[in-house]
């Protein structure tokens, strides 16, 4: 969908595509308005000599950078910029004082929004705003990143643009769950930012609060031969379609979607999901036997050149395949290399070992897992397998027929601050299974059978019932 | 794009005029057209160099991608001059990776590597590069971050000056690829884990180790008590009533393990401080379900202290983990497959990690993680087990 009409607002091999041009800002010479040597000689208004320290060594300084950005609001001047102009100067400011104090200087929380969304700014304000008055409130907005984090630069130039003039030029690229974050906006620029966004941008903001946060998918077929669902799309299809969701919080507590095309979870569905989608397939493993003897004869690097560097000898394909297979399906006699299909339970490594000789099989579908979350409250839970395999097509119907049964059990029963993975455990795999997913069990949902033998029963399940008489029982059994 | 106070915006009318609910932009506009022309097409890929990655497809046509490190919090003067660079070599289309780095993808190699060139050439006046070139294979990427003190309110540490430090010390690493698999460090600044570091290799925790203050003067004044009474995982909060009538909560501070959720639900309970908070280290979780599953990471380190700006005993400790894994595991193996295959006994001793009583496990569910068999190896903790007990000597 996007915004009506604005769908391809962006597209260079669209003609009439927006460029940079239609909605700068800036004047070139506004965007190129120091020298080197002005930001050499540079000293922002604090002394800061121990984030100075963080300006030494080979990886890219925040400090460096944060430096620049301080020397060219202050040459773009007040009269240019709607946030304060020192603000990246009060930020330095104040980390340096928390590298004093060792305590952070931001106050907790101050809940503040757009007009009609719930989420998506989050209110920051600094507890020491006498001394860095210019970050007195520093809120951060997400702002929903496209699918993969692809951008081009007209669209990247536009955000940056309002990020420097209505904010504080400061962000995230990108935040943990996905979002562009501009940080750092005060209050009343916060509303003139949304209409930016959402006019000149076309682009709107993402999840926080107890909502759908931001889905987020891996790379897949954009750039990646393993890609067994189109992540990209199903990302952007599940997030146009629960805006909703996505923008009004009603739920007990955050909910997450991602989604990964195959078992290695570039984008950590399995750790930080409540609804893990993970591409999969379902025939054979395709295998180039001319490929794989190539690999073996040492023609092509193993893992795609992952191990360069060095030298650990040889290729030896049965020590470093073939012994490796959790499954151990897999057998090389010199000259080809045999995969017992159905004891193979799709890990990918030998696919990851030799790219050029295996690749997925071409029946491919998802798993989806559920319940994933971090340590608070209850513990940290990784995502358990739910729905082992299925198929699905765009606009993905039967997946959001999972969503939906899921949604309204846990909005029903969840507590406040209560995650998926917590509810499933509170009341019980079993319950989720068969009584919301409405699903048969199944051993792929346990990592093996259980060792108590506390066994429930529902009185339906045992013949007679659990209505009883006791007298009766004591003409069997005088007292 | 509107300019002036209010843009576009009229506080007098705030729903006029307005657009919501549109999502993001829809992605194929952002792909570069060689990425559209192969969309579901690519065949495998190669990493010529650390830094540099080819995918092949099945077209014929091959994409160069230079893999660049990145610092996570980025200004829009440095996200400019990643345009720049992106329309000078890449027709103006760059990506982000989902653990922050950027991604420059080109069409010829030679490109690829011109651009590895220049991007090496660019420092900051201090000298820090501003564009290091790696993180690919057998390497150490980016490592994820929270917030820390640069922005949040319940942090127990900095992220962005921890993962400055660590990254300079781990600097080999990204540029060369002869770690013996992929090695993925996180940083996460209190439990909340906004980082999720609680499946990486490495990861790096700030941690609180001081109950609450409560502060009575206001809370009933801004918080729900019934709330904050929840909000305990442990049960260890209880509402009082003082002599004078103000109502508050009390904290068992024997029950506390400093989570600092009650802090999340209510900003009168704060419990940051120089001496208590720190750092844990955590070791041995991964995300793919490549060989063995998903796994969680395992406290290693109780607690390092907060040292800025340059945190010693952190690095120190991390360098010194990431090489023992480097000499030890073999080729494949993740470090939590490593420490798995030797046993974490000897994973202590290899490391020269001290292990503490807080390292035996006291929430629920410990008793998995207690071993209830004898095989075990002898390392010195055995010995002085023996010691202990007068059982030394025959
Ligand atoms: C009102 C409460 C919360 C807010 C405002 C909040 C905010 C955030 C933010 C800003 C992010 C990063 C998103 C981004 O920048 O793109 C995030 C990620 C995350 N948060 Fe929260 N958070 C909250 C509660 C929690 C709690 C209680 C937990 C722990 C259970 C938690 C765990 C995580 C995790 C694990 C991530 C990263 C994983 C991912 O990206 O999926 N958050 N949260
Ligand atoms: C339930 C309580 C909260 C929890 C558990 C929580 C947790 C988190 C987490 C996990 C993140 C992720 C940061 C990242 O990945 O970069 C985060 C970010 C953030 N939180 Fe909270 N938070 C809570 C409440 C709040 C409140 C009340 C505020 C402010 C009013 C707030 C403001 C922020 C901000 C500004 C960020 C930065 C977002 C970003 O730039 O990524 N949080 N919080
Ligand atoms: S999760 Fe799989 S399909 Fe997606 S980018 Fe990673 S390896 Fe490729
Ligand atoms: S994908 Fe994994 S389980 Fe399947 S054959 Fe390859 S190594 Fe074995
Ligand atoms: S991990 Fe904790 S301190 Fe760090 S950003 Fe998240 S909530 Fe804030
Ligand atoms: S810090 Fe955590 S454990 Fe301690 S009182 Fe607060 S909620 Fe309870």
């Amino acid at each position: 969908m996007a915004a009506e009409g604005q769908e391809k607002m962006w597209d260079k091999e669209v003609e009439g595509h927006r460029t940079y041009e239609d909605i700068r800002i800036f004047t070139d010479e506004q965007l190129h308005n120091y020298t080197e040597e002005e930001l050499k000689e540079f000293k922002i208004k604090h002394d800061i000599p121990m984030l100075e320290e963080l300006e030494k060594g080979p990886w890219p300084s925040f400090v460096s950078d944060l430096k620049r950005e301080a020397l060219h609001r202050r040459k773009l001047g007040q009269e240019n910029l709607q946030g304060p102009v020192e603000c990246c100067e009060d930020l330095l400011g104040q980390l340096e004082l928390s590298y004093i104090d060792k305590e952070t200087h931001w106050k907790h929380g101050g809940i503040i929004g757009v007009f009609g969304y719930g989420g998506g700014v989050i209110g920051r304000y600094s507890d020491q705003q006498e001394k860095f008055p210019a970050i007195w409130a520093f809120h951060t907005l997400r702002i929903n990143q496209p699918a993969s984090k692809f951008y081009n630069t007209d669209y990247l130039r536009g955000l940056m643009d309002i990020c420097e003039y209505r904010g504080s030029g400061v962000t995230n690229m990108h935040g943990s769950t996905g979002d562009t974050v501009f940080l750092g906006a005060v209050t009343e620029q916060l509303e003139p930012i949304f209409f930016d966004l959402t006019h000149d941008l076309g682009v709107d903001l993402g999840g926080s609060g107890s909502n759908l946060r931001t889905p987020s998918c891996c790379i897949g077929k954009a750039r990646c031969e393993w890609a067994m669902i189109d992540t990209q799309d199903m990302c952007y299809e599940m997030t146009m379609y629960y805006q909703d969701e996505l923008h009004r919080p009603a739920f007990p507590y955050k909910f997450k979607f991602k989604f990964d095309g195959c078992p290695n979870c570039c984008v950590a569905s399995i750790a930080r999901a409540d609804m893990s989608y993970i591409g999969t397939w379902k025939d054979e493993i395709r295998i180039d036997q001319e490929a794989v003897r190539a690999y073996v004869a040492g023609e092509i690097p193993p893992n795609g050149g992952a191990f360069r560097d060095r030298d650990w000898g040889p290729f030896d394909i049965q020590k470093e395949v073939i012994d490796l297979c959790p499954a151990q399906c897999m057998e090389w006699d010199g000259k080809e290399l045999k995969i017992d299909n159905k004891e193979c339970v799709r890990c990918m490594h030998c696919i990851a070992v030799m790219p050029r000789a295996l690749r997925p099989g071409v029946d491919t579908g998802l798993s989806i897992l559920f319940g994933a979350k971090a340590p608070i409250l209850e513990g940290a839970q990784m995502s358990l397998v739910g729905i082992p395999f299925m198929y699905t097509e765009k606009p993905y119907d039967n997946i959001k027929a999972i969503v939906e049964k899921v949604w309204d059990w846990w909005m029903e029963e969840g507590k406040n601050r209560e995650r998926l993975g917590e509810l499933i455990q509170r009341w019980g795999l079993w319950r989720f299974v068969t009584e919301i997913l409405e699903i048969p069990p199944a051993p792929q949902m346990v990592k093996e059978p259980r060792s108590n033998p506390y066994i429930y029963w529902k009185e339906e399940e045992v013949p007679g019932g659990w209505k009883r008489d006791i007298k009766e029982f004591r003409k069997r059994h005088p007292r | 794009m509107s300019k002036g106070k209010y843009g576009y915006y009229d506080p007098e009318k705030p729903l006029e005029n307005r657009i919501t609910d549109i999502g993001p932009p829809h992605y194929w506009q952002f792909f570069p057209p060689i990425i559209r022309r192969n969309y579901g097409k690519w065949l495998y890929h190669e990493i010529l160099e650390p830094g540099i990655l080819m995918h092949v497809s099945e077209t014929g046509e091959k994409v160069y991608t230079v893999r660049v490190g990145g610092a996570r919090l980025m200004t829009a003067e440095h996200i400019r001059e990643i345009c720049d660079i992106a329309d000078k070599y890449c027709d103006g289309y760059v990506r982000w990776t989902t653990r922050n780095c950027v991604e420059f993808i080109t069409d010829s190699e030679e490109k690829a590597r011109e651009l590895k060139k220049d991007l090496e050439s660019r420092k900051f006046p201090a000298g820090s590069y501003k564009f290091p070139v790696g993180g690919t294979g057998c390497s150490i990427t980016n490592i994820v971050h929270t917030q820390g003190w640069i922005h949040c309110h319940t942090p127990a540490t900095d992220a962005s000056g921890v993962v400055k430090s660590v990254m300079d010390e781990l600097f080999d690493y990204f540029k060369s690829m002869t770690l013996p698999a992929k090695l993925r460090v996180s940083l996460a600044c209190c439990l909340n884990m906004c980082g999720a570091v609680h499946c990486s290799d490495i990861a790096i925790l700030g941690y609180h180790r001081k109950p609450p203050m409560i502060d009575d003067e206001v809370i009933s004044k801004v918080c729900e008590i019934p709330l904050v009474v929840a909000a305990c995982p442990l049960g260890a909060i209880r509402p009082v009533t003082l002599e004078d009538g103000t109502k508050t909560v009390r904290v068992n501070e024997q029950r506390c393990m400093f989570c600092g959720n009650c802090y999340t639900m209510c900003m009168a309970t704060p419990l940051a401080d120089k001496e208590g908070d720190g750092i844990v280290i955590l070791a041995g979780g991964k995300i793919s379900n490549r060989k063995s599953g998903p796994k969680f990471s395992k406290v290693v380190v109780d607690y390092l202290p907060n040292n800025p700006p340059r945190w010693p005993e952190v690095t120190k400790t991390i360098r010194k983990i990431v090489e023992v894994y480097a000499k030890h595991a073999r080729k494949y193996e993740r470090l939590g497959e490593w420490a798995e295959r030797i046993g974490w006994e000897r994973f202590f001793e290899l490391c020269e990690i001290p292990f503490t009583w807080h390292l035996l496990d006291d929430y629920r569910l410990a008793y998995d993680t207690y071993r209830t068999t004898t095989q075990f190896k002898y390392t010195d903790h055995v010995w002085k087990i023996a010691e202990a007990v007068g059982g030394l000597k025959k």
